[in-house]
């Protein structure tokens, strides 16, 4: 792959990005969350389209106008969350969509040569799982086998494997590891990409490293190592710290205190974290960290498997969403369409919702002074809408964004949880998003910012709380907070 | 008015010119009187599936609800001789409770909203057809209760009594819809259930109380289709009422989806739907077609919406 870009509404995912894999080698590939590590796989599976540059398969330019074109040249994905069917067979995954059938008008499956087709792929993986096993009872390794099958009896020879290991024990990425050698010793081609830069470290002949949609450095094997992966996927001019100074004295209150919370991800892990009133605290972790699940177990509306949540020194019962907004503990979802806003609703209906109860009597609303709320949030935050009646849905995500921290304003929360507040909203949106926590922080109020943008938690945060795996990895003060610091602490 | 329920509202008015040319019976004051009573029988128990349509979900249970309390009615006037008041209560109450309990199998035990209420659709109808034996019910010329009978055959200023009642289930259903806090509720649970959840709704609560409320108001149209038939055999009684409902409130405007519809709309739906066995009748089409007819004018009103309402949502704002 030369030169590839790819732009998508408002923001350049690649620049000219270059990667080439040979026969027989393992090409690590990694960099921050964010750095196009996915739309540079999802050109190569033919889901998108780049805008520009050329693709060139065995010295012949390809065109990808689909999955389908990228199996016939051999280009196999296996994705972190496996596109497995798990109420069906390992024999019927690994031939999904190209069953072999024994001809005439029904077309009956040949399921002979699915089984042993199957097995045959299974074995040479020395999987050691039957092709009659329904795939749900697998385990997340054996899984892993069957979708490495599928696209060894596609007759992948470039096999690209997306966190591969983000669910495996340790041993048993050593094994999936040893699966890999042979396959790259048999002649087939590998691109691994993973946050774990220890096992790039093992088992990559190079690294690629992305940043922000760029090419950011090569290393060949025997230059691999941490240390050098973290520079070159952060490597940026250090990040404009603000001249703001922390806002909070040392004696500040202890607002939102976390004892002890485990999460159903990560149940092992525990979390105890305190946040002041005022005080803006960075969240921030690579993918599958833990980030979004401890936000959901605090804020009552993920499973929280043990665990305090203090508000102000005083325990907090909180079972579900409404205990929590009850409490003075609001969240900012990440998934704004799904879990923010109420699209087909109006952005007056939406703003008033976990507050209702206020502008109504005996059940009923009282419509002028809902509108009336309604219209002074949506002034006080700048919702650009043409009226508050119009559906939420028909708004920019910035707008949005403010549509679901709206909704909270009302109820003036003791503290609140934003889960990638500024993800896909344009640049102005952001900096007005960015002025809107800090001045909640001002009012007093208790603020965690989860973020993946690394310059806006440096910029953004009185203080960075790095997890890793369900724990907090370290907490960093304004000071020793830097690109680089939070990196060593977020990777394995 | 929304502009669906313009639409709804134009093509019951354009069906009812027709039949009425087609057929000067059609606007006879008893024709209209016994359409107005059936629109508002149908009516009464179409609101209530339409608010659990709202919700995302669906109510199969409401025929044969309607066929298990008309007959425990008539038992508890004729031949335990309940005073009236009491019986009514408790037809109104067991409806509640019924609806209440599907509500709660499906939302505390995650059922699918079709598999519970197609249970309470078989299940009530065997109850019904055993505590009656399988034998006809009926009120007779029974002394006593009236008044009760009233609601099914009495008129106000020569309006059917049906019809008041639904006329005032309507527009207590409207506020409870359109103007109360549940209501709200009761919308955003059905567009987007997670994003209600975390806005702090009980979503649970508002979604097992619409089950309820249609329990509540098939219980009344039992009462209702009790009195007006007079004679409830329980293997019958209320069949297919369920898809009458579904097929009301579908024509007045709700997605199976969830989230869209209004009272107004259901009601209307509901009036199509008796003008057009009206028509079967009057325009002496076999009887037996009065189910194709209904059909073929539902689907074309389906496919002219998607055809054309899709092009003016497209324009429109």
């Amino acid at each position: 792959m030369s030169a590839i870009s790819k732009r998508f509404p408002g923001v350049v995912a690649l620049d000219r990005v270059d990667l080439e894999v040979a026969a027989g080698e393992i090409v690590g590939l990694v960099g921050e969350n964010g750095a196009g590590k996915s739309t540079l796989m999802k050109i190569l599976a033919g889901i998108h389209r780049a805008d520009s540059g050329d693709i060139t398969v065995d010295g012949k330019p390809a065109v990808l106008h689909g999955p389908a074109d990228a199996g016939r040249l051999g280009v196999a994905i296996i994705h972190q969350e496996l596109e497995l069917i798990d109420t069906l067979d390992a024999a019927a995954n690994v031939f999904l969509g190209r069953e072999p059938h024994r001809g005439g008008p029904l077309r009956l499956l040949d399921r002979r040569r699915m089984e042993v087709d199957t097995e045959r792929q299974l074995a040479r993986i020395e999987a050691g799982i039957s092709p009659r096993t329904i795939v749900r009872r697998l385990s997340a390794a054996q899984q892993q086998y069957v979708a490495i099958a599928r696209a060894l009896s596609m007759n992948a020879r470039l096999l690209v494997l997306d966190e591969p290991t983000a669910s495996l024990g340790s041993r048993e990425a050593e094994r999936l590891h040893a699966v890999l050698r042979d396959l790259q010793a048999s002649g087939t081609a590998i691109v691994y990409i993973s946050h774990r830069l220890r096992e790039i470290e093992a088992l990559a002949d190079r690294a690629v490293v992305l940043r922000d949609g760029r090419n950011a450095g090569v290393l060949r094997r025997g230059e691999i190592t941490r240390d050098r992966l973290v520079q070159l996927m952060v490597g940026r001019a250090v990040a404009q710290a603000s001249e703001r100074i922390p806002t909070v004295p040392s004696a500040a209150t202890a607002r939102l205190q976390l004892d002890g919370i485990r999460t159903a991800r990560y149940p092992g892990a525990e979390v105890s974290l305190t946040v002041h009133a005022g005080e803006v605290l960075g969240v921030v972790g690579l993918i599958g960290a833990g980030r979004s699940e401890l936000a959901e177990a605090i804020c009552g509306v993920g499973s929280r498997q043990a665990g305090r949540i203090l508000l102000d020194g005083e325990p907090v019962a909180i079972h579900s969403a409404r205990d929590a907004i009850r409490a003075g503990l609001c969240l900012v979802p990440e998934d704004r369409r799904g879990r923010g806003v109420i699209g087909a609703m109006s952005v007056r209906e939406n703003l008033t919702l976990p507050a209702l109860g206020a502008y109504s009597r005996l059940g009923l609303v009282k419509r002028s002074a809902e509108a009336k709320a309604a219209r002074e949030i949506a002034t006080a935050l700048t919702v650009k809408a043409s009226s508050i009646e119009v559906a939420a849905a028909t708004l920019s995500g910035g707008n949005q964004q403010k549509v679901v921290l709206g909704k909270w304003l009302a109820l003036r929360p003791r503290a609140i949880v934003f889960d990638e507040p500024t993800q896909g909203v344009d640049v102005g949106a952001k900096a007005e998003m960015h002025r809107l926590i800090r001045r909640l922080a001002d009012d007093g109020a208790a603020v965690v910012m989860i973020s993946s943008d690394m310059d806006e938690i440096i910029a953004e945060s009185d203080r960075v709380a790095v997890m890793h795996e369900g724990r907090i990895a370290g907490i960093l003060d304004r000071p020793a907070c830097t690109a680089e610091s939070i990196m060593q602490l977020a990777v394995a | 008015m929304t502009r669906q329920e313009i639409g709804i509202l134009l093509l019951l008015l354009v069906l009812c010119a027709i039949v009425a040319a087609a057929s000067p019976q059609f606007l006879s004051v008893v024709n209209l009187q016994n359409v107005g009573r059936l629109v508002g029988t149908y009516g009464i128990f179409s609101i209530g599936v339409g608010i659990v349509i709202i919700t995302g979900g669906i109510d199969l249970s409401v025929g044969s609800i309607c066929a298990l309390l008309g007959v425990l009615l008539s038992m508890m006037l004729v031949e335990w001789h309940w005073a009236p008041a009491v019986a009514l209560a408790a037809v109104l109450l067991l409806g509640g409770v019924l609806g209440g309990a599907h509500g709660l199998l499906i939302t505390r035990l995650g059922l699918q909203p079709f598999i519970v209420t197609l249970c309470g659709l078989l299940l009530y109808r065997g109850a019904a057809r055993y505590v009656a034996n399988d034998s006809t019910k009926g009120f007779g010329a029974g002394q006593g209760f009236e008044w009760v009978r009233a609601l099914a055959s009495g008129s106000v200023g020569g309006v059917p009594m049906p019809f008041v009642v639904m006329c005032v289930v309507a527009a207590i259903a409207w506020v409870l819809l359109h103007r109360s806090v549940y209501g709200r509720h009761l919308f955003a649970v059905g567009h987007n259930a997670e994003a209600a959840r975390y806005s702090g709704v009980r979503t649970g609560a508002v979604v097992a109380w619409a089950y309820a409320l249609s329990g509540v108001l098939a219980a009344l149209s039992a009462v209702i289709i009790a009195f007006y038939t007079n004679s409830i055999s329980p293997a019958s009684h209320g069949n297919f009422y369920e898809l009458y409902a579904i097929a009301a409130a579908v024509v007045g405007g709700c997605s199976l989806r969830g989230g869209e519809g209004t009272v107004l709309g259901i009601v209307i739906g509901a009036a199509l739907l008796q003008v057009l066995r009206n028509l079967v009748n009057l325009l002496d089409i076999p009887g037996s077609l009065d189910f194709a007819v209904m059909g073929a004018v539902i689907l074309f009103g389906a496919v002219a919406d998607q055809l054309f309402g899709r092009r003016m949502r497209r324009g429109g704002p």
